[in-house]
């Protein structure tokens, strides 16, 4: 199920404005991956061009590649539209659809492309991936209430059951505790350590100690100043880069210096 | 400062607590709105008022003596001003709701084309082009329609009628033929499709203009194609605006008298076909058409008339915040 990712001189344009420069990197599966950085220094939108959603944005492209276990996402003929089932996304502020119940937001991925489940498999997909979202105990009796109706907290693990029951190899969280409180935070945070055995997941964080508590790798991203593309400037094992970076620039960020 | 002093003395940078300027202000600003706002009120109850009162003599008037002097109404024929209602009723619900099915769909293609399929510099052009349509005088339409439309729909009618005749609301006169000047009830409907067109589509291009990011973004996240993540996050956004939108054009359908007045030959039945001449009309055009020549007894029956097209559009209105209300749980706004 879960895949690799390497990704090879990738810069991110907005039109003509280049905000992400010549990044390589690799991300290893069945890890958490964390992108840390000052806000603006591009580590969102480089998270973005994962799963080609920078293309929502009018204007946006890249060159280099993006490599999924060796193909690249951003051959001519490769449908952004597939390359999204594989590698589901998480969002900073919670977003089930307010119209559908608990239970249809989190079949609304499996339906997509005219794909047909019977009401059992149904019923099966809904629990298994809220239990696996750690949510089932609490809404198991009102599946068909709004998704809105939820908590903060536990609309963004109804966002992740969302997310992993069209089953992706990868899983991209872009800030998803940033919204929320501290112990929702820490329910987020525990899920990450058992979804690391079944998926591939890259988060970006603002929170450094976020990025100590659950991630196995990290990488820093940072921008010489306003106007200037975002950089990486240095990735290593988790560890290593919160006790010996081996960047000046890292360690003054870790150290709250800046950023 | 630990002496105690008088409020209006007590200064935050040199203001007194008790400083009167802004609460003026404030107290006339919420006298203008509450005016503006019990206007309306006014307004409406004149008018209900003013409807009742001169419509009363004609919806009394049991024993017959009062509507015999009105010319429109033939008591030989058997019709009484209820029947003639009945008839007008019909024909204007029927002539307004086939507009709808016409315009409704063709408007929030235009407007979803417009939000978010056409690129921006064009989708400019073309929501300017919309509202200029809105622009035109219906009398302008009538025009447009009865002297270029009608006669270039009437081959499409007989086609309609040879082919899909089966279909009630296609159905041909008992020859098999259909009107020869296509001056008929579905003519009517498609220039009130176009009269409305601007306003259904202007009201929900805005409100599928905000649809949120956040959802749209989740759908298509999960691997929706455009068309996919329309459905799923723009539609059921934009729901209660859709139902909003196309009730104000069926109100405006519903009224519209200029266009009908010139294009539809009139004539009182419940006739189902769309494509048979001289067998519908509208309450607003037989209203306009019967006024100039009506006498005090006329007046009061046309103005009982109006009264039903009043009461028509308070129902219909009435109905679409019921549909709006329905499932307000789910709207995405808790």
């Amino acid at each position: 199920m879960t895949k690799r990712i390497d990704v090879n001189n990738l810069n991110v344009y907005y039109s003509n404005f280049l905000a992400v420069e010549d990044v390589s990197l690799a991300i290893e599966p069945k890890s958490v991956t964390a992108f840390i950085g000052p806000s603006g220094c591009g580590k969102s939108t480089f998270l973005r061009t994962l799963n080609r959603m920078h293309e929502v944005i009018p204007g946006a492209r890249v060159e280099g590649e993006v490599l999924m276990d060796g193909v690249n996402l951003y051959e001519a003929g490769v449908d952004p539209v597939a390359v999204r089932r594989h590698v589901g996304m998480v969002f900073q502020r919670p977003n089930p659809f307010p119209t559908m119940s608990i239970a249809e937001n989190v079949l609304a991925g499996v339906k997509l492309n005219n794909k047909r489940i019977s009401r059992a498999d149904a019923d099966d997909l809904v629990e298994s991936s809220l239990r696996g979202a750690n949510l089932w105990e609490e809404v198991k009796d009102r599946l068909d209430k709004p998704g809105s109706s939820l908590s903060g907290g536990q609309q963004q693990r109804l966002c992740i059951a969302r997310a992993i029951a069209i089953k992706p190899d990868i899983l991209l969280m872009d800030e998803p505790c940033s919204a929320l409180d501290p112990i929702s935070t820490l329910a987020i945070e525990d899920l990450m350590q058992e979804l690391k055995d079944e998926y591939t997941i890259v988060i970006v964080t603002h929170n450094m100690q976020q990025a100590a508590r659950v991630s196995d790798r990290t990488a820093f991203f940072n921008i010489a100043g306003t106007g200037k593309p975002g950089k990486l400037i240095e990735m290593n094992d988790t560890a290593t880069m919160f006790s010996t970076p081996s960047e000046k620039a890292t360690e003054d960020y870790i150290s709250g210096r800046f950023g | 400062m630990s002496t105690t002093r008088a409020a209006s003395e007590v200064t935050a940078e040199g203001t007194p607590l008790t400083a009167h300027t802004e609460r003026a202000a404030n107290k006339i600003f919420f006298g203008l709105s509450a005016a503006s706002a019990s206007l309306i009120l006014v307004v409406l109850a004149a008018v209900a008022t003013f409807l009742l009162l001169e419509a009363w003599p004609a919806l009394t008037d049991s024993s017959g003596d009062y509507l015999d002097k009105v010319a429109w109404i033939s008591p030989e024929k058997g019709q009484s001003l209820i029947e003639i209602a009945g008839y007008l009723i019909f024909g204007t619900v029927l002539i307004s709701t086939v507009a709808l099915l016409i315009a409704t769909p063709l408007s929030i293609g235009i407007a979803l084309f417009i939000s978010h399929y056409a690129p921006r510099r064009l989708a400019t052009g073309l929501a300017y082009m919309v509202d200029l349509l809105a622009a035109i005088p219906s009398v302008v339409y009538g025009l447009w329609g009865g002297m270029v439309l009608v006669p270039f729909l009437q081959p499409f009618y007989q086609w309609l009628a040879d082919w899909f005749g089966w279909f009630p609301l296609f159905a041909p006169a008992e020859d098999g033929t259909v009107s020869a000047t296509g001056r008929v009830a579905l003519s009517a409907s498609i220039v009130l499709a176009i009269m409305v067109i601007p306003i259904i589509t202007a009201v929900t291009r805005e409100v599928f203009l905000q649809t949120p990011k956040l959802h749209e973004e989740a759908a298509l996240a999960m691997g929706a194609t455009r068309w996919e993540m329309v459905r799923m996050a723009v539609f059921p956004f934009g729901r209660s605006g859709i139902v909003g939108a196309t009730m104000l054009g069926l109100g405006r359908a519903l009224g519209e008298t200029m266009a009908v007045y010139m294009i539809l030959s009139v004539g009182l039945s419940y006739s189902w076909s769309l494509l048979n001449a001289s067998s519908h009309n509208t309450i607003a055009s037989y209203i306009a058409a019967q006024f100039p020549e009506a006498n005090t007894q006329g007046v009061s029956a046309l103005i009982a008339l109006g009264l039903a097209l009043f009461v028509i559009t308070l129902l219909v209105n009435m109905l679409a915040r019921w549909i709006v209300s329905r499932r307000s749980e789910f709207s995405g706004a808790n």
